[in-house]
């Protein structure tokens, strides 16, 4: 028997995440509770360990490997380097939580793991089948966490819920691939991609193609979280427990955001005037139903919820406008997303503590009394969320905004400007809290040395981004 | 047709082998606990089994009250039809079996975890809590216990690089030594082990248990149905006596390949006995059967939860490090076996 | 007609009408028994595409420990058939509507000439599905196959975490801490005097 057996060097980073997930299930067992924190160092090390390898092993030219179903190119180093790194912030600040409350347990970071191993793997899809895998291992993963403090119902209730909505898009998603693969014959994006070249010609096989399109959009848009796919993003931001919403708030969009340039640009290209409608509905829902809705918002975590609805209207405009400027916007809008969402869900978890919750807006009335500093690093991430100068959020919210008017949408630009500055009432009103009333509560804030040097730099990136947005910026705009 | 020939020249000697395995397993327990057995019909008892059978034949078959009628009465057919059924591709002798297909230990795997259904089945639709707790323990023990009777079966596999029963056969061939036997000893114990408790026979029968739970999943039942079961069970045993003896035994080989000179096989009747042949098959299976029923004699039951632990904590465990280091063993082609 | 159109035809019919019986009966217990038939005639058609290796895993898998897994948790739930048809009245029109929706919509749209996928020819008798199988998954599609055992991985944990917990107080015995105890953990020796009457 001779086996020909394929290139495995581009999959190393991946490979590192797998193993070492697989070795710490097996170390964490043996591991009293009181040494939990070698679990999560070697979660860290392995986190960073994957990025310092991802930069060594970059070239920048693609290379693509298991018969072509998967890819490595300048764009999964940038995305998949960003996931390790916004998780390994997200680990950073559950776990003074996680200690608090019992949940310090050693399967939060293996599941942890492999859900940021299924996004390296959407992120590096290079073929419907990968693609959907990927998909899953993180949706199931996810699923695993939010019903991780299982003695609370609403937590179970939100699984739930996720769970059967997730699972119905998947399957839309793997129906509409399935016919994809039907029409094209092809399982490798790339002879999607010829697949439909070839087929345009032939009338009976547009309509099936847009036909397929439907589901592929339906899918992606439940896994980014856009209206009318958004319905469960609240519940279950707001029924998972803290440190879960963080990690769903964060990397898995920028993994969302991977599949649908990969399945829409890179397989999808030739049709691309069918999907730019479809997106062109899903951003204007999401735009009107995020920011309206959140006002009405009392419970952060829900709060938080409509604004990711929001800001994922953002991201697939940029999308939605199709050309490289398109999606170099898109893609800087969702990596800053990530950085404002966790930074926002840090500060929920630095006022937690045990038995309270802290996720009531209440709860950051006059938070300036309490710690000027933290209420500082808070304004400047309700800044930048709300899109105001010279923080990072309005550098991201103009990329966008310029690539549509340079699309000749005035009107969508306009219409997005507007429900900004709606939006911005409601972050606004949270600085409001914090500045201008009485503490309803005044007990110290708990956090741990490396929590608050890093949540204070997470805020600080704020202002510093926003004062040099070409870094960022131009590394997007290279590798797109 | 021909096929219908051969399936009866099949079956008639395979429900006479299941009539007096019950015969056998009476006598043997009975020498075992110094007793003697049936020794009432016909010359030493030998007439027992179809007295048993005429009795059970003209028994009324009750279905009890509340009880779904149609499933009751499909119940023991579920069982008894994958355990005849999978007979279809086991190899006598070299190339005398029903159908030579390739995926043949697959098609018995998949028909074996079949079985299950009529237990499940009967259980459910007696309407009794005695048969319905015996199919729940059922259902959860063969399920437990196929995994680890699929991964031995896996080194089979690996060691033959076939799934086609004669060609797992004909990888054996060469002297006893050459037997799986030896290589994979802890898969053969493993695999007579799960096969034991797939068939639900002592000390794994918690399904049945009659000092527990009466009768378990057939408590209900009497009469033909009744017997059906008891068929099915029967033909089961002697179905992984067969396997066992094929898959590591060397099958219709003769344990004297290879060590008498081949002088010897060409005598005119010693030859022939000596050779391989179906008598060496029957005999290795007639001596896993005889192992069923010593067990039955030996062993007292085993509790619900330390079969869940032999099949889940040792069991299969055990097969995976066999199957590692069998993996090692194929990829340097260790002799003489693997090479 | 061939005889493999006539089978065809019947294994198809079987098909259809098992999975429609798994949604109309009344009985969960029959329900997933039809689910059973259902996907042993679909393991009759992947055996009739000349998939004899998937066909037979397809009832090894599904058939002979999903369905019996699922069976038995069908049984020990109390399923109140009532309820759950209430909904199903309720929802009928609008499952109708939809459902007739996207089949027409389907068989405009999937006509014909639409999938391009040439049928694969037809493999000599001796040809061995199982080992070009077992070739293609550990080369070219090993990684994909090993996505997939990782996600598998990754049901295992999830269940064992949402699932395991040691309760306080139950009477649970651990009979290697029995063995492991000695006589001076149990028993204290005390020195004393005979009491005088």
């Amino acid at each position: 028997m001779n086996l020909h057996l394929p290139d495995f060097a581009p999959v190393l980073p991946e490979l590192t995440v797998m193993l070492m997930a697989c070795a710490i299930l097996v170390i964490d067992l043996f591991l009293p509770q009181e040494r939990r924190h070698i679990t999560y160092g070697l979660t860290q090390f392995t986190l960073l360990g994957g990025v310092a390898l991802i930069l060594v092993l970059a070239t920048p030219d693609p290379r693509i490997t298991f018969g072509g179903s998967y890819v490595a190119d300048p764009l999964s180093d940038l995305l998949k380097s960003a996931v390790l790194l916004i998780s390994a912030v997200v680990f950073l600040y559950a776990r003074p939580y996680l200690q608090a409350r019992e949940l310090y347990k050693g399967e939060f970071y293996v599941l942890g793991l492999f859900g940021v191993l299924g996004m390296m793997v959407m992120i590096s899809a290079h073929s419907l089948l990968t693609l959907y895998l990927g998909l899953e291992l993180l949706a199931l993963s996810l699923y695993a966490l939010v019903a991780f403090n299982r003695d609370a119902s609403a937590a179970s209730e939100s699984a739930m819920k996720y769970f059967v909505l997730g699972s119905i898009a998947s399957g839309m998603l793997l129906y509409g691939m399935s016919l994809l693969y039907g029409i094209t014959g092809s399982l490798n994006l790339t002879g999607v991609a010829a697949g439909i070249v070839a087929g345009l010609t032939s009338p009976d096989l547009n309509l099936a193609l847009v036909f397929a399109l439907a589901f592929v959009v339906v899918g992606i848009g439940f896994k980014l979280g856009a209206v009318p796919f958004h319905m469960w993003i609240p519940d279950v931001y707001h029924g998972a427990p803290t440190p879960v919403a963080l990690f769903i708030s964060a990397a898995p969009k920028i993994a969302g955001f991977a599949i649908a340039i990969r399945l829409l640009v890179d397989g999808l290209a030739p049709l691309q005037e069918s999907w730019s409608g479809m997106l062109l509905v899903l951003a204007v829902l999401s735009l009107a139903i995020g920011n309206v809705v959140a006002i009405a918002q009392t419970n952060i975590k829900r709060m938080f919820a409509y604004s990711t609805i929001a800001h994922i209207g953002f991201v697939v405009m940029g999308l939605m406008v199709g050309n490289e400027q398109g999606y170099a916007a898109g893609m800087f809008y969702v990596l800053v997303y990530a950085l404002m969402s966790a930074g926002g869900f840090g500060m929920i978890m630095l006022l937690s503590r045990k038995g309270f919750e802290a996720d009531n807006l209440e709860d950051f009335k006059g938070l300036n009394d309490r710690s000027p500093w933290f209420a500082f690093v808070m304004l400047l991430l309700m800044f930048s969320m709300a899109g105001i100068p010279p923080t990072v959020g309005f550098y991201a919210k103009l990329a966008v905004l310029q690539s549509v008017i340079q699309a000749d949408l005035i009107w969508l630009a306009l219409f997005a400007v507007i429900l900004s500055v709606i939006g911005a009432f409601y972050y606004l009103r949270v600085v409001k809290f914090m500045y201008f009333d009485k503490p309803v509560d005044d007990a110290p804030l708990t956090g741990s040395g490396d929590f608050n040097v890093v949540l204070s730099l997470n805020g600080l990136a704020m202002i510093a981004l926003g004062l040099f947005p070409g870094v960022l910026m131009s590394l997007t705009a290279a590798v797109r | 047709m021909q096929i219908s020939a051969k399936i009866t020249l099949l079956l008639t000697p395979l429900l006479l082998a299941v009539a007096y395995t019950t015969f056998a397993e009476r006598k043997i327990i009975g020498y075992m606990q110094i007793r003697i057995g049936p020794n009432r019909v016909g010359p030493r008892g030998f007439l027992q089994p179809i007295a048993d059978a005429l009795k059970l034949l003209t028994k009324e078959v009750i279905v009890p009250t509340n009880a779904n009628r149609y499933l009751f009465l499909t119940a023991p057919v579920l069982a008894i039809a994958p355990s005849l059924a999978a007979w279809a591709v086991v190899p006598f002798d070299d190339g005398m079996a029903i159908a030579d297909i390739n995926a043949g230990l697959l098609y018995i795997l998949a028909l074996t975890s079949l079985g299950v259904y009529g237990i499940i089945v009967a259980g459910w639709a007696s309407n009794s809590r005695y048969a319905l707790l015996g199919s729940l323990r059922s259902a959860a023990q063969i399920i437990s216990y196929e995994i680890a009777m699929g991964f031995a079966l896996v080194g089979v596999i690996m060691a033959a690089g076939s799934l086609n029963l004669g060609e797992i056969v004909e990888a054996q061939r060469g002297s006893v030594y050459h037997w799986f036997l030896l290589p994979l000893l802890p898969l053969f114990l493993v695999y007579f082990i799960s096969g034991v408790a797939e068939t639900n026979r002592a000390p794994f029968d918690v399904a049945e248990g009659e000092s527990e739970i009466v009768a378990g999943f057939h408590v209900e039942y009497s009469g033909m149905a009744f017997a059906v079961f008891f068929l099915a069970e029967y033909a089961n045993m002697i179905l992984i006596s067969a396997l066992t003896a094929l898959l590591f035994l060397g099958g219709w080989l003769s344990p004297l390949e290879g060590l008498l000179p081949q002088a010897a096989f060409a005598l005119p009747v010693i030859g022939w006995v000596l050779d391989g042949g179906i008598h060496w098959f029957l005999a290795k299976t007639a001596f896993f059967l005889f192992l069923f029923l010593w067990f039955r004699a030996t062993f007292p039951r085993y509790r619900y939860d330390q079969i869940m632990r032999l099949g889940w904590k040792v069991l299969i465990p055990v097969t995976i490090v066999w199957l590692f280091l069998e993996g090692v063993a194929v990829a340097f082609g260790l002799g003489p076996w693997f090479a | 007609m061939t005889v493999e159109e006539i089978l065809f035809y019947a294994m198809s019919t079987v098909l259809v009408g098992a999975a429609v019986a798994v949604i109309t009966v009344r009985n969960p217990v029959h329900a997933a028994l039809a689910l059973v038939l259902a996907f042993f005639a679909t393991a009759f058609h992947w055996v009739m595409l000349e998939a004899e290796f998937l066909g037979i895993l397809l009832v090894l898998v599904y058939v002979g420990a999903v369905m019996v897994l699922f069976l038995f948790v069908v049984m020990m739930l109390d399923i109140n058939v009532a309820r759950m048809r209430e909904g199903f009245a309720r929802f009928l029109p609008v499952g109708l509507v939809v459902a007739v929706g996207m089949m027409g919509l389907m068989a405009m749209v999937v006509g014909a000439g639409v999938f391009r996928i040439p049928g694969p020819e037809r493999a000599a008798a001796d040809h061995s599905n199982t080992a070009a199988l077992g070739h293609l998954l550990y080369t070219e599609y090993v990684y994909p196959f090993e996505i997939a055992a990782v996600i598998l991985l990754v049901a295992i944990i999830a269940a064992i975490v949402l699932t395991l917990r040691r309760r306080p107080g139950t009477l649970h015995l651990d009979p290697g801490r029995q063995a492991r105890v000695r006589r001076n953990e149990r028993v204290r020796m005390v020195k004393m005097h005979s009491e005088k009457q």
